[in-house]
């Protein structure tokens, strides 16, 4: 389990628990918040789960796979720290990640 | 106005399934899709993925499942209006008046949406002042590329599409290819092109760059484009082409008086009807308790609606339930020799 905030672009925050084994998008459409789609259900193929990752987090997640960097190409406004959160996957060392997200999805 | 027994929103394995279940009990049908092809997803997001739960074909990938969706409807007359989307439905006594954005109409007592997570679209540049050049001097796609002969042009994106046309339109225009990191996703062989255009002088090549703005009164003069670290270059431009795929949107089917829930349409699991009459949705589009995102769902959710067409295509018939493998009838629809 890990306490996991989603940072809508206007600031409002939502902190939620997810279960260790989901991803952070799965974490954001079960708890309903707002910002994260997933449209493709997490196959890496849509890149509408973009979020931005903080510095200190950034380096602690897992690395991209082979993909992951292509499909953030045609992400809505990618920045170095962008992630898709389908592909973080929660565990006890993500306790306490923050995640950004961008205005928009599309 | 083209008369028929049942439209079929969308040409994704769903749509193709249930048309062929449509054609096996007698109606007719049209599929509308968006996309220049058949097959959805399936063929816009991963073709070549490997598919492992379609009931008895151990491995298959999105296309070889659209081929093999497609050669099942072989026997069948089916039209396909690909290219155009669904804009407006409005009901007409017992049927259903649909239109499309390029202004082709459809009579039907049937509507079956089968549109996946919603129509794809390319996806735009974020910077808001790109709208008022939108299909003026900024582009998502080419239709016509003489325009662009002796101008110079600004190409967006990493993929094929970017490379392609960045090698294409340097043979006649001035071509600026950008991208927001230094690899590409393209082909290696297009790739090593444009490396040697580049060389030549006939590509200029900005990498972790993206678009900042665009400039111009009335036309297109130039963009700002920014660099990771900030720093700002202005580019003369006369037209900007961003290829960053397709992204799925909802669109129309949203203002059409159905029961949504968030992106999804609310429908029973006897017709897959919506709270319309006459109006169905099947596939990832549906949603009921228990609804699994399953090609193979969506199969059973075609045949199911395509029999709830029957009753109001055929109101003065009665359907009967029959097998392919015994049916005279089914096996004259199929053009294949009864024993």
């Amino acid at each position: 389990m890990a306490k996991i905030t989603y940072v809508e672009h206007n600031g409002n925050s939502h902190t939620v628990n997810v279960e260790n084994g989901l991803s952070v998008m799965e974490g954001a459409v079960q708890n309903n918040i707002p910002g994260i789609d997933g449209d493709c259900g997490g196959g890496m193929s849509c890149a509408t789960c973009h979020v931005y990752v903080k510095e200190e987090w950034f380096d602690k997640l897992e690395k991209k796979l082979d993909g992951e960097e292509d499909m953030l190409d045609q992400a809505y406004e990618p920045k170095k720290n962008s992630r898709l959160s389908c592909q973080l996957t929660v565990s006890d060392e993500l306790d306490g990640l923050i995640v950004n997200m961008p205005d928009k999805q599309v | 106005m083209i008369k028929t027994d049942a439209l079929i929103i969308g040409a994704g394995p769903t749509g193709l399934f249930t048309a062929h279940q449509l054609k096996i009990i007698g109606l007719d049908c049209e599929i509308v899709d968006n996309l220049d092809k058949a097959g959805g997803q399936c063929i816009e997001l991963y073709p070549d993925k490997p598919i492992y739960d379609i009931p008895a074909i151990p491995e298959c990938t999105g296309e070889e499942l659209t081929k093999n969706l497609l050669d099942q409807l072989k026997p069948f007359n089916i039209n396909f209006h690909l290219g155009e989307r669904v804009d407006e439905l409005k009901k007409n006594e017992n049927n259903w008046e649909v239109k499309t954005n390029k202004g082709k109409s459809f009579l039907t007592p049937n509507v079956i949406i089968a549109g996946g997570v919603g129509s794809f679209e390319p996806r735009r540049f974020s910077p808001k002042e790109c709208e008022q050049f939108e299909d003026k001097s900024i582009f998502y796609s080419i239709k016509n590329k003489k325009i662009f002969e002796g101008k110079t042009v600004s190409i967006f994106g990493g993929g094929d599409s970017a490379l392609d046309w960045a090698v294409e339109l340097s043979k006649n225009s001035k071509v600026n290819l950008i991208h927001r990191r230094d690899e590409f996703r393209g082909a290696h062989a297009t790739l090593d092109k444009v490396h040697e255009l580049q060389k030549s002088g006939k590509i200029e090549l900005f990498t972790k760059y993206q678009l900042k703005t665009v400039k111009g009164n009335g036309t297109l003069e130039s963009i700002d484009i920014e660099h990771e670290n900030k720093e700002i270059k202005n580019l003369k431009s006369d037209y900007v082409l961003g290829f960053f795929g397709l992204i799925m949107q909802l669109g129309p089917i949203a203002n059409w008086g159905l029961n949504l829930n968030k992106k999804t349409v609310e429908v029973d699991t006897e017709k897959f009807e919506t709270n319309q009459k006459g109006i169905y949705a099947i596939g990832d589009i549906c949603n009921y308790p228990g609804k699994l995102k399953l090609i193979l769902s969506g199969f059973h959710e075609g045949a199911l609606a395509a029999r709830a067409c029957f009753k109001l295509a055929r109101p003065n018939e009665k359907y009967r339930f029959e097998f392919t493998t015994s049916s005279k009838t089914i096996k004259e629809r199929l053009g294949v020799k009864s024993d």
